[in-house]
């Protein structure tokens, strides 16, 4: 049998878009295969924000001013969004790793020689990254349910308005990926990358509006918590749910959350997504 | 004929090192060109460069016709890479890592999975195509990363260190595959710090060190570069070294050089197999029992020694264990030393 009878050519099918459509479309698939052969990362990264639900309900429950009440139903609802919020963006971390080790194992050297379009791998990723995340929400969703979380009422534009709120934090946890994915190509390990993508997570998702109420901060902080992008994200998927403890701050980002957490996102994915792509096409492997 | 590789003065720095420093190179097309050098020597980063991973500082490089630099894509869509780490996904299975590289080079789904079924049969990987890799041995994983490199069929191949830590009997199952790519027209530029390697497989070597090419030719060419065939015997008794050297030193086209330890003489000569019988009979005729005797010609050894002054396994990093152990070792300080004997004879 003849394996190398010379067939390649100098010109692909697909034109320049559809390529990268095409592209990231296999590189999403073979991402997404492989997050089901590893459940264990799925089961993990699911088990953490149910955790947080959980504990932050019951322990910090009777405790936390909202408003002018430390009713523990009034902080539950007003949790969830911070929470859920929170759990998006924890999706930076597995971005980075993947993306490290795909660069560590010389994976990534083997998809730079194919004639592939620039930001397919990246994108690849980050949109695998953005299902595993869709499904880590639906099961919290659930559990806050359990728990007691009750958004809105069930009439037609109030599920409209629920769904409008899980775009946008999905929206803002794809934005996450792309910051992971830098992280990823800057990192010599994927060890590196996970603890690199976990450890600034902590200062973003708390100095915010989510678990607090921001009003009750110091000044200087409750400016760095207002303007966080972190929390008009936040602040926007409360008004969408109908939950209680919306900040009634005038900063910009607080008085038109639904706009300032899409500004937000797109701004991250611009600015990281041109960055990463441009470090992909020159890693050195 | 327009050569299929072509590279003219790569140089690539890294911060203070100048990991190449203008190399040069052809490959006229359906021929193999051995990249022969120790770890470090820069063969990696040529491999790298000429395969549109890495950007050279200057220079410029061709590989089948396409400008390496103006217009990547192309190249990319006419050659393979094989890595010295194989670069599959190991979580995926065989098939599917084959299926997937297809598509990725717009092979339609049907006509990607109907050459991934081809490749793994003729890779001996069939039985095992629906296995994930992870749990693949090195030798299956290294001939899987080969048929991902091949599945467009591209005219012109790069294969980085291909049989770099697998063991004797892969290293020639693979050696056959790429001798029978080479026989259906494919341009091999293969990288390999076993000078066996080279002699085996490549019609030219070229032979790199601190980023440059320091000599280039057949392998025929590069050994009598070096020059010197020479008897080797080793003696049973070492009582009897003084006998036998006197007995062979009117063969001699030097000064013999005797190692005691090994039991051996070597004695440069000239003259080919009749001497060879002539020396046995004068052997014989002084009752010199030997364990060994025979004509050396130089080895690409030889060659890399006299050309950089250090052994070819010497400064070896992860991959470049000197297979066979202490005898090798020895064998190989020992050459060395032969090697200093004759310069300083000079």
């Amino acid at each position: 049998m003849t394996v190398v009878h010379h067939e390649a050519s100098p010109e692909l099918r697909l034109g320049r878009l559809g390529g990268l459509f095409h592209d990231t479309w296999v590189v999403a698939l073979r991402n997404t295969r492989r997050m089901l052969r590893i459940p264990e990362i799925f089961m993990f990264g699911l088990l953490q924000p149910i955790m947080f639900v959980v504990l932050f309900t019951y322990v910090f429950g009777g405790s936390m001013k909202i408003g002018n009440t430390t009713d523990p139903n009034v902080y539950k609802n007003f949790l969830m969004a911070g929470i859920f919020a929170q759990t998006v963006t924890f999706a930076t971390a597995g971005a980075g790793a993947g993306i490290a080790e795909d660069m560590h194992k010389g994976l990534v050297d083997r998809f730079r020689s194919l004639p592939m379009a620039r930001g397919a791998v990246l994108t690849g990723r980050t949109v695998a990254d953005l299902v595993q995340t869709a499904l880590t929400l639906v099961v919290l969703a659930g559990v806050a349910l359990i728990v007691g979380w009750r958004p809105g009422s069930m009439n037609p534009t109030d599920i409209g308005r629920i769904l409008g709120g899980f775009g946008l934090l999905l929206l803002l946890g794809y934005a996450f990926t792309w910051i992971g994915a830098l992280i990823g190509l800057s990192v010599r390990t994927p060890e590196a990358a996970t603890s690199g993508g976990l450890i600034w997570l902590f200062p973003v998702t708390f100095i915010s509006n989510a678990f607090v109420d921001s009003s009750q901060m110091t000044p200087w902080l409750r400016h760095i918590a207002e303007w966080n992008p972190f929390s008009a994200t936040v602040q926007a998927a409360r008004k969408l749910f109908g939950d209680p403890g919306l900040s009634q701050s005038h900063a910009w980002p607080m008085q038109h959350p639904v706009w300032a957490s899409l500004i937000y996102s797109v701004l991250i994915i611009v600015v990281f997504r041109t960055f990463a792509v441009r470090k992909y096409r020159s890693a050195e492997g | 004929m327009e050569a299929a590789i072509r590279a003219e003065g790569l140089v690539k720095t890294f911060g203070d090192v100048r990991a190449l420093d203008g190399v040069d190179l052809e490959v006229p097309p359906g021929t193999v060109l051995g990249l022969l050098g120790p770890n470090g020597a820069g063969k990696t980063t040529t491999v790298r460069c000429l395969t549109t991973l890495l950007r050279p500082d200057s220079g410029t490089a061709h590989v089948a016709g396409e400008d390496v630099l103006r217009h990547p894509d192309r190249v990319r869509r006419l050659m393979g890479l094989s890595g010295q780490f194989a670069a599959v996904d190991e979580y995926l299975t065989g098939r599917e890592n084959l299926v997937m590289v297809g598509r990725l080079y717009q092979m339609p789904r049907r006509a990607a999975r109907a050459r991934a079924d081809e490749l793994l049969e003729w890779f001996n990987l069939a039985d095992a195509g629906d296995r994930i890799t992870k749990n693949y041995s090195g030798g299956m994983r290294r001939r899987l990363d080969l048929a991902a490199a091949l599945v467009v069929r591209p005219p012109v191949m790069f294969m980085d260190e291909p049989t770099t830590g697998l063991d004797p009997r892969n290293r020639l199952a693979l050696w056959d595959v790429i001798k029978s790519l080479v026989e259906e027209g494919t341009t091999l530029l293969l990288t390999t710090q076993y000078l066996e390697e080279a002699d085996h497989l490549a019609d030219d070597i070229a032979v790199v060190d601190h980023g440059r090419v320091i000599a280039r030719g057949t392998a025929d060419k590069l050994k009598a570069q070096v020059g010197g065939e020479r008897v080797e015997v080793v003696v049973r008794d070492p009582a009897r070294l003084d006998d036998a050297r006197a007995a062979l030193v009117r063969h001699a086209q030097g000064e013999p050089v005797v190692n005691e330890r090994m039991r051996r003489i070597t004695v440069p000569v000239s003259g080919g197999a009749g001497l060879l019988a002539e020396a046995i009979r004068d052997l014989d005729a002084i009752g010199a029992e030997l364990d060994d005797i025979g004509l050396r010609r130089p080895t690409l050894d030889d060659v890399f020694l006299s050309l950089t002054g250090h052994a070819a396994e010497q400064g070896n990093g992860e991959g470049a264990t000197t297979e066979g152990g202490d005898e090798d070792a020895d064998a190989a300080k020992d050459k060395k030393k032969d090697r200093k004997d004759r310069v300083s004879q000079r």
